[in-house]
């Protein structure tokens, strides 16, 4: 007490100093809640990982802005007017979220450039409306988005991260039994694994491909209808859609371009798709007994023949290449026809012959240009093989002449050292 | 008398050639069980020949800038009269000269033929070696395709790590930070002025010391020529072992020509400086080994930089080789037996690491 009192005013505020800093960053760090959460199971288990890991931990935010209480004191962790909430019910679960995620000046704080619309789209999913029905057995947000491990869709981690989404999905939407219930079929994921753009998502890692959100939506998820399938793809597909509104299929197509292209189990399409054989898309409606059919065929018949010039110029540009023979500039020229041939592809939509000509003809000078530079660069290689054996037999002579001349030299040589040196022989002799 | 035989003595008269050839005519090289060895140093001087006469037609055509340098030797290569030849047997002339540099090196290295009195012969050699190593360095940049700015942006990066002088090192090399047109310039002018004029000088210095000090025999050839000097065995440099040389030569040209013909030295795609480097980048075969083992070492040795370490100790190794004969001068009895050792671990470690280079992705 008497050192105390001895105490200057300054040495007493750095011991306050030192003494309350600690006991401050102790009493924000501090939730009691985790204390008995991490160490309890099942649903009732959280970790003190788990709140790390957590976007909304990141931001700030801890379990009471959730679910109430104190988590600073265990004896007033569920007091009475603490705000304890305690289990939140699914049926709390949108609106909960949508407190803050709905609430432009909540999300200025955290997130300025995060939409604000997402429970309002939810409403009109077809996941809201059934909710709205008392159905709790449909999405909610934390079905998607997890509930206290919560990371951003940027993170690889989350759900609902691109590479994601179709997982996340397809864990209510390929249960057969719960499906069963609503009429819907629960083959979606599997057709989907087995499409083009599935590949472009996970085997190459292409972000910007489509997954089930892309096409559906993901707050406001729902089917869309028959008339819309266009409009979706086309987000994408700008072109195709553009040719297809121009072709007599279009009035006519009730799925648009599922019709042909199917909707989840959509394959990478070749030009067998444009024939009337068996497994081609025109020949399910068309035969070639009627004038559409036979377009069919002649499209067909004339994107295969500038595929086949078109690979006969590759292969023999390819073989000109590994011989050694530049072909920097007929590979241009393929390039071009090339170009044509993806051109033509497209206009394809537009079912009209003529179009499609139109685009490869623009493409065959340039083929035949690539093909007839090719088969000048192998002129030119066995030209560049042939010639050497010129200078190579001129070189053979030389080395044989050279190979007699030393041995005749050597001969010569040892013939006029032999009589001087028996003539040594005889003198030592 | 004929034409050429009155030109021969007006020439004698004038500046007694018989005289300064006489050296020549006296010359012997000593024939034995080891004598093919003796043939790749003048195999390596017959394709530094031909280095230096297909690269003077080159020159004619090519343009030494980023802008122009890809374009100018596509030019060569598909339009101009034998150009695709010319370039062809210059570039494959270049790895041959290189392979038959350290053949030759090896061969005198594993024969002792560096003995005293031809300690400045092998040290002259030993430079004549890193000049053929410049030339590779220099060279392989000129065509300015994506394979070569890449393998000399890792080149020029290697001085670079060490310490105090390398940025320094780097920037000379390069011409500024980055590899650009200022350092295709500045190559092109090491390639074809500088390195020539002191290889030219450096091959006239090494032959004055060959004929100075004449062939060297192997120590256990020699022993055994001592103990039986009826073994002694020597043919007259010329015109008998010069003939044998010009038939190897010939024979060379002709693998050369057939080489160009089946496998024309390819030429790629333009460098472009903002491109991502295209993975597995590697340089020539003559500098994978260093490569190799700069990608093997790890980062940290005793707190000393790994790579830092790497080049220190190619300096190092280069240093030791290049002063072999003093080496095993200062080895005494065992120096002949520690320099084999030396040598067959040396050939080993560049031969495995190598092949694990050029495997390696």
């Amino acid at each position: 007490m008497g050192r105390l009192q001895t105490m200057t005013v300054g040495g007493a505020l750095r011991v306050a100093v030192v003494l309350l800093v600690p006991s401050f960053s102790v009493a924000q760090n501090k939730n009691v809640c985790l204390d008995c959460h991490s160490k309890l199971q099942g649903s009732l288990k959280v970790t003190a990982e788990q709140d790390a890991a957590a976007v909304h931990g990141h931001k700030g935010m801890s379990c009471v802005t959730c679910h109430g209480g104190n988590m600073q004191d265990e004896a007033r962790a569920k007091a009475a007017g603490s705000g304890f909430r305690g289990h939140i019910s699914r049926e709390q679960i949108p609106q909960l979220c949508g407190s803050c995620h709905a609430d432009v000046n909540s999300m200025k704080r955290f997130n300025p450039s995060l939409r604000t619309d997402q429970l309002a789209e939810y409403h009109t999913s077809v996941h809201g409306i059934q909710f709205a029905k008392g159905d709790v057995h449909v999405a909610v947000c934390t079905d998607c988005h997890g509930v206290h491990e919560i990371r951003a869709g940027s993170d690889p981690r989350s759900p609902v991260h691109p590479l994601n989404v179709s997982k996340t999905c397809q864990r209510c939407h390929s249960d057969a039994a719960l499906m069963k219930t609503y009429r819907i079929a629960a083959t979606q994921y599997a057709d989907y694994t087995d499409s083009v753009h599935h590949e472009a998502m996970v085997v190459r890692g292409d972000l910007s491909a489509p997954t089930c959100s892309t096409c559906h939506g993901s707050h406001g998820a729902v089917p869309p209808g028959g008339g819309s399938v266009a409009n979706v793809c086309s987000r994408c597909h700008v072109l195709q859609a553009q040719f297809f509104d121009e072709s007599p299929h279009k009035a006519v197509f009730a799925e648009g371009c599922a019709t042909c292209h199917s909707s989840h189990k959509i394959k990478h399409p070749d030009d067998n798709f444009v024939s009337l054989a068996a497994g081609s898309a025109c020949g399910e409606c068309h035969t070639k007994d009627d004038d559409s059919g036979r377009v069919a065929e002649a499209i067909h018949g004339r994107l295969h023949k500038f595929e086949v010039q078109v690979a006969d110029a590759r292969v023999l540009l390819a073989r000109a290449e590994t011989s050694g023979m530049d072909v920097a500039d007929a590979q241009v020229l393929l390039g071009q026809a090339n170009d044509s041939l993806t051109k033509a592809r497209v206009r394809v939509h537009t079912a009209r012959f003529e179009k499609v000509n139109a685009e490869l003809d623009a493409g065959s000078k340039p083929a035949v240009a690539a093909l007839s530079a090719g088969e000048a660069a192998m002129k030119e290689r066995s030209f560049r093989r042939r010639i050497i054996f010129v200078p190579g037999i001129a070189i053979l002579a030389v080395v044989l002449a050279l190979g007699f001349y030393i041995r005749e030299l050597e001969r010569t040589e040892q013939g006029s050292q032999r009589p001087s040196e028996d003539a040594d022989r005889k003198m030592a002799a | 008398m004929d034409a050429a035989a009155r030109v021969q003595m007006w020439i004698d008269e004038r500046l007694n050639l018989q005289e300064l050839l006489a050296p020549l005519r006296e010359k012997t090289v000593p024939v034995h069980r080891h004598s093919q060895w003796y043939f790749l140093g003048g195999l390596t001087l017959f394709l530094f020949t031909i280095q230096l006469c297909s690269g003077v037609l080159l020159l004619l055509y090519y343009r030494p800038s980023a802008n122009e340098a890809f374009e100018s030797v596509q030019n060569i290569t598909n339009h101009v009269q034998f150009g695709w030849l010319v370039r062809s047997v210059h570039s494959w002339s270049a790895n041959l000269m290189v392979f038959c540099a350290f053949a030759h090196m090896f061969s005198v290295a594993f024969a002792r033929a560096y003995r005293k009195p031809r300690e400045l012969t092998w040290m002259t050699g030993m430079f004549l070696l890193f000049l053929v190593l410049g030339f590779g360095f220099s060279g392989y940049l000129l065509p300015w395709n994506t394979r070569a700015y890449f393998a000399t942006k890792v080149g020029t990066e290697v001085p670079g790590q060490l310490p105090v002088v390398g940025h320094w090192i780097m920037v000379i090399m390069r011409g500024g930070e980055d590899v650009t047109g200022a350092t295709l310039t500045r190559f092109f002018a090491l390639h074809v002025t500088i390195l020539p004029a002191l290889a030219i000088g450096m091959v006239m210095t090494h032959l004055l010391l060959v004929q100075k000090f004449g062939t060297s025999v192997p120590a256990s050839v020699e022993s055994e020529w001592q103990a039986n000097p009826r073994l002694r065995k020597e043919i007259k440099f010329f015109p008998n072992f010069f003939l044998r040389e010009l038939m190897g030569w010939y024979v060379v040209l002709a693998f050369l020509i057939a080489l160009a013909a089946f496998l024309p030295w390819e030429l790629g795609t333009k460098a472009d400086p903002f491109a991502p480097a295209p993975a597995g980048i590697k340089p020539e075969w003559y500098f994978l080994a260093q490569f190799q083992t700069l990608r093997m070492i790890p980062a940290k040795i005793f707190h000393i930089d790994g790579e830092v370490l790497g080049i220190l100790g190619f300096g190092l190794g280069g240093a030791l080789w290049l002063a072999l004969p003093f080496i095993e001068t200062l080895l005494g009895t065992r120096g002949a037996r520690y320099v084999r050792v030396g040598a067959v671990l040396a050939l080993t470690y560049l031969a495995s690491m190598s092949v694990i280079g050029y495997m390696a992705k």
